[in-house]
């Protein structure tokens, strides 16, 4: 019987999920991050039961279960986001000098525009600083294939291996074919041994290994198909990623043939080729998103080639060194390089005022009602709301205007602790949402009360990780395995940290809970305040809310709590009803009760 | 044969369900089909755009003055990238604006006349439709894509046939909304039709 051969239409995600099941994979870690998340959830969607998945807690963890899964023997793939890698660096840099017998997939997912991201960082410098090799997919099918070679690697060369898609390939859908058979993986287990004990003097030994090993890999991705070299001439363009796929749509659009180097594998740099691809050429475009990574690797081999050819990119200028590249901007950097002139463009009308649309908070948040009782809580204090990575960074858009800083994961309790110690009188409230709470935030609690910092905590506990799309955590008790576990509750988890002053509050009852926030505030020494209130997308409304004829159109239901359901039609406030989930914040707000609930 | 849809919208809207459905009647139809989405931060209330490239292409986003048809959610969305249209491309309005939280505090205005002009003037053959009044007529104003692919199967433009595009509207929908959503399709491929 021949192998069962479906088309279908994958996401990038779907079809890295399919990827890594085809090869095998054994066991499977990650922490949820835009534009990662779907490749873990894919897998626990598809599961055929035989694979374990979880979502870890944070990346550093999850980094370390599939390594030691790894060691045991197991085809092991940890998921993250490019900053997620920042706090899975620890274990991703001695783990490169250990190694593993497994083959083990790092898919990290860069993010260059940012779309969702507090960085543009570019993880092929990790790949390079950590000496482990680097996969960087120009498509979706060809994302597919590439983790089945990246697992393959990784147990030729005992490495994890990273598999770096961006957000353009991450989320972009297309056709390919999904055999349904899988490569069985059996994994060996754990054998003892003096190489999985990192020590000084195995270090030093290890480094010079791995650094060895460099040109072995190098020799390895000159054959892979990945990295190929096509066309002639004395001019070439080099390009990689989603920037090959719009350089090859330009080129067919310009109707010119030029030599071209597609590198599938930016570290390390593919010598032989691309030795054989710049002999003969006069000058080099390359077009790469983020760093110059193959700019300056296409540059140290030039130093041996008496700076032959001339290398063009970002570091010459012909290229932006941010942001997400375009077929446009492409396109006018591929015709200056290649002499051809650009029309100017015609005339236009000139476009009316358009509509900016920020991201908000959703109508019905509990997070708005959680800010806006600070807010009146604080009032009368000099404040200063430290925020952090979640939906609820939103609150900062005005008329909330309740984000004061946000740096990376967690940081939020910290942050307030340091301006704390420079500026005693004022009032220090940190927000953080659930997941990021465990992710990374608990430290920062034991830190305060370790060391009696006198700061206030506003855990705004919406039941799940809603910005990435609603993934469980350890205060849900929810695995990706389907199975429900001890859930860890967060009131008991501070009090057992230390913190004297700990008390819940409900986002949506203002009158309750301002005197509530405003006493954990006057606490001598840290104090928690717990915001309890679903994610909307959690559940279906059950109410809506209306806007009656007395309205006295103050505005105060938009100004107050910009509310996205709220805005006025005809002289009076509106709320949309499909929008509206009945929170009854506005009736709160409003002076003259004109906003009233209705069961839908 | 190539061809571009571009879907434009507010985050919540469905825009990516829209293009999903596209995408797979165009996959069913045996055509090679890429395309990309907007997800994450700016599915909250945001500015959306789906690319559905129907035709072998190398990349997943339609190249400016490329797309054969455009599907404004709202009416800033459809003028906002308007200038995707190719000269023959047709484009189709939702007459529904969603007023974002700036215009609403009086930071921004939103003058939606001076915009439907500015489409009319760009775009001769602009189609403009309520679909949020058909999606409310067929039960669920959440059926505004499904309406609108309604709308852009009557224009006769896409490369696919309305047997297609409803089969996979009836195939990837939840069992208990397929009345609504056949429904939603019905009033908006009938509203071109009249």
């Amino acid at each position: 019987m021949g192998v069962n051969v479906v088309k279908r239409l994958l996401m990038g995600n779907e079809a890295i999920a399919f990827g890594a099941m085809k090869a095998g994979v054994n066991v499977v870690t990650g922490y949820p991050g835009t534009p990662s998340t779907e490749v873990l959830e894919t897998i626990a969607k598809n599961n055929p039961g035989d694979i374990y998945v979880e979502w870890s807690v944070n990346e550093k963890v999850a980094m370390e279960i599939a390594a030691g899964a790894a060691y045991a023997g197991a085809r092991t793939l940890v998921t993250m986001k490019q900053v997620g890698l920042n706090v899975a660096s620890d274990p991703l840099m001695s783990l490169s000098y250990i190694g593993v017998k497994g083959g083990m997939v790092v898919l990290v997912a860069d993010d260059p525009g940012p779309f969702s991201s507090q960085t543009e960082q570019d993880t092929r410098h990790f790949a390079k600083f950590s000496n482990l090799p680097v996969f960087d997919p120009t498509s979706p099918e060809e994302a597919f294939e590439m983790i089945q070679s990246a697992f393959e690697l990784s147990e030729i060369v005992e490495l994890p291996v990273f598999l770096r898609p961006t957000t353009r390939v991450c989320h972009a859908c297309s056709t390919i074919e999904v055999p349904d058979e899988r490569t069985k993986h059996v994994a060996e287990g754990f054998i003892k041994d003096p190489k999985w004990v990192i020590f000084p003097g195995l270090s030093y030994r290890k480094h010079i290994h791995i650094e060895g090993l460099q040109d072995k890999i190098s020799e390895i991705f000159s054959s892979l198909k990945y990295n190929s070299v096509t066309g002639s001439g004395k001019k070439g363009i080099a390009a990689s990623g989603i920037a090959y796929s719009y350089v090859q749509d330009v080129l067919s659009e310009l109707n010119v043939n030029i030599k071209l180097f597609k590198v599938g594998t930016p570290y390390p740099l593919p010598k032989t080729l691309a030795e054989n691809f710049i002999s003969d050429l006069d000058e080099v475009l390359v077009v790469e998103e983020l760093d110059p990574v193959v700019e300056e690797g296409l540059i140290e081999l030039t130093a041996k080639t008496a700076g032959k050819p001339i290398v063009y990119g970002k570091k010459s200028g012909n290229l932006p060194c941010a942001g997400d590249y375009t077929f446009e901007l492409v396109k006018s950097a591929i015709m200056k390089f290649v002499g051809l002139t650009c029309n100017t463009p015609e005339a236009e009308l000139i476009k009316p005022s358009l509509p900016v649309r920020p991201p908000v908070l959703c109508a019905g948040c509990p997070h708005r009602g959680s800010f806006y009782a600070v807010k009146m809580a604080m009032r009368k204090n000099k404040a200063v709301f430290t925020g952090d990575i979640g939906c609820y960074t939103l609150g900062n858009a005005k008329p909330l205007d309740m984000v004061d800083t946000c740096l990376c994961m967690g940081a939020g309790i910290t942050i307030a602790q340091g301006l704390q110690h420079v500026e005693p009188d004022t009032k220090h409230i940190a927000f953080i949402g659930d997941s990021t709470f465990f992710h990374t935030g608990i430290p920062g609690i034991i830190n305060a009360v370790y060391n009696n910092t006198n700061v206030t905590v506003a855990i705004l506990d919406n039941s799940t990780t809603a910005m990435t799309g609603h993934q469980p955590h350890p205060g849900t008790g929810k695995t990706m395995m389907g199975s429900i576990s001890e859930k860890i509750d967060i009131f008991n988890l501070v009090k057992a940290c230390g913190v004297k002053h700990v008390v819940k509050a409900n986002p949506f009852d203002l009158k309750e809970s301002v005197p509530v926030i405003q006493e954990a505030v006057n606490f001598e020494g840290p104090s928690v305040i717990i915001f309890e209130g679903p994610c909307i997308a959690l559940f279906k409304p059950s109410k809506t809310y209306t806007v009656k004829e007395e309205c006295i159109s103050c505005r105060k239901c938009i100004t107050e709590i910009g509310c996205p359901a709220i805005s006025m039609k005809d002289g009076k406030a509106y709320i949309e009803p499909s929008l509206c989930y009945g929170c009854d914040l506005c009736a709160q707000i409003c002076p003259i009760d004109a906003i009233g609930g209705k069961n839908k | 044969m190539n061809y571009d849809i571009l879907i434009a919208g507010v985050g919540g809207q469905g825009t990516i369900l829209a293009s999903r459905l596209l995408a797979t009647a165009a996959l069913d139809a045996g055509f090679f089909t890429r395309t990309s989405e907007t997800i994450g931060m700016a599915q909250r209330g945001g500015c959306v755009v789906s690319h559905v490239r129907i035709g072998n292409e190398a990349s997943p986003i339609i190249p400016p003055k490329h797309t054969d048809l455009l599907i404004g959610f709202e009416p800033g969305e459809a003028a906002r990238n308007i200038g995707s249209l190719s000269a023959n491309g047709i484009c189709i309005v939702n007459t529904r604006p969603i007023m974002p939280v700036t215009a609403s505090l009086g930071n921004m205005s939103y003058e939606v006349e001076s915009i439907y002009e500015y489409i009319k003037l760009k775009v001769a053959a602009a189609i403009f439709v309520d679909a949020y009044s058909l999606a409310e007529e067929a039960g669920s104003v959440k059926t505004i894509n499904v309406v609108l692919l309604g709308v852009a199967t009557a224009t006769g433009h896409l490369p696919l046939s309305r047997e297609t595009i409803e089969r996979v509207i009836a195939e990837n929908v939840p069992k208990r909304y397929m009345d609504l959503n056949s429904k939603a399709f019905k009033l908006g491929f009938e509203s071109q039709n009249k």
